[in-house]
């Protein structure tokens, strides 16, 4: 496989990269993904497992530290993730710049708010 | 001066203008993956929420889940996952540099349709067979 560079002669030159956000960004984006991979895998056998649990069952499995940890691990990742790339979405198509602002700022706080639902729910389970 | 180039320059073609080719339709494809997940996630919170409220809330998720329509999403989330997750990281080779020339990146783009495919079909199975 060959390997491409994207830096000009320039940048390599100066050992710099871009001082925006949009790095940061685009990094955080890269991070998650590549920590969703084993969050994914683990998520699905975990649910093939479960199928047709009952509510005890399911709680009792959630109580498991290494479960509630690993599940917190997965929500924080995947909405943060989640939230990183639903704003790029809405920065490629709104145009109009009060709406632009009203969605990504809507949508923000939605990501915070089933965030902290969802580590409470677990938090509550696993420490009941 | 600025006028003689503007002039010259050509327009970019609006997208209408290209045939679809794979690659171009599985690049839109991983953003409608995303967009299905988030939206998924809805699902998630709800399991939690109705977890931590009590039996009865659990039990009318999993009369949801066992629905018509339930079945019909987890089956497009997990359709949306699997796509998202193996085309997620053919774009992790990109950006590290690899899988650039054309050849390679339609050969990656097969293979996450295949792998897709398989996983896809085989959670199912295990779903209908466990
Ligand atoms: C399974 C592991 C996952 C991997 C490896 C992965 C990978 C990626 C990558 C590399 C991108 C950037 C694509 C680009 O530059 O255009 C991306 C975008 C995105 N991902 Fe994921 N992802 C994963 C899971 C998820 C999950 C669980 C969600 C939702 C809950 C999600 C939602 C999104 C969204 C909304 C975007 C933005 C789409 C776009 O910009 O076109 N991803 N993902």
């Amino acid at each position: 496989m060959k390997k491409q560079s994207f830096r000009s002669d320039l940048s390599r030159a100066k050992g710099l990269g871009s001082a925006g956000h949009g790095s940061e960004h685009w990094m955080a984006q890269r991070i998650t993904a590549v920590a969703l991979i084993p969050l994914v895998i683990w998520l699905i056998y975990s649910i093939l497992n479960l199928i047709g649990a009952d509510y005890e069952q399911f709680t009792t499995w959630l109580s498991q530290p290494l479960n509630a940890i690993l599940m917190i691990l997965f929500v924080i990742a995947s909405l943060y993730h989640a939230m990183l790339g639903s704003q790029v979405v809405v920065e490629d198509y709104i145009h109009n710049k009060k709406l632009k602002m009203f969605k990504l700022i809507g949508q923000k706080l939605f990501f915070f708010a089933i965030g902290i639902t969802c580590i409470f729910s677990i938090l509550k389970i696993a420490l009941a | 001066m600025s006028d003689i180039f503007k002039k010259q320059r050509p327009l970019s073609p609006h997208l209408q203008v290209y045939k679809p080719q794979m690659t171009s339709v599985m690049s839109i494809m991983h953003r409608f993956a995303g967009i299905a997940l988030s939206v998924g996630s809805l699902l998630l919170v709800w399991l939690l929420l109705a977890a931590a409220t009590g039996p009865e809330a659990y039990n009318i998720f999993m009369v949801f889940a066992g629905s018509l329509l339930g079945q019909f999403m987890l089956f497009g989330w997990t359709l949306a996952l699997y796509f998202h997750l193996c085309n997620g990281i053919r774009h992790l080779f990109w950006d590290v540099g690899y899988l650039f020339d054309l050849k390679n990146a339609y050969r990656a783009g097969y293979l996450v349709l295949a792998a897709t495919y398989i996983l896809t079909i085989g959670t199912w199975y295990c779903v209908l067979y466990h």
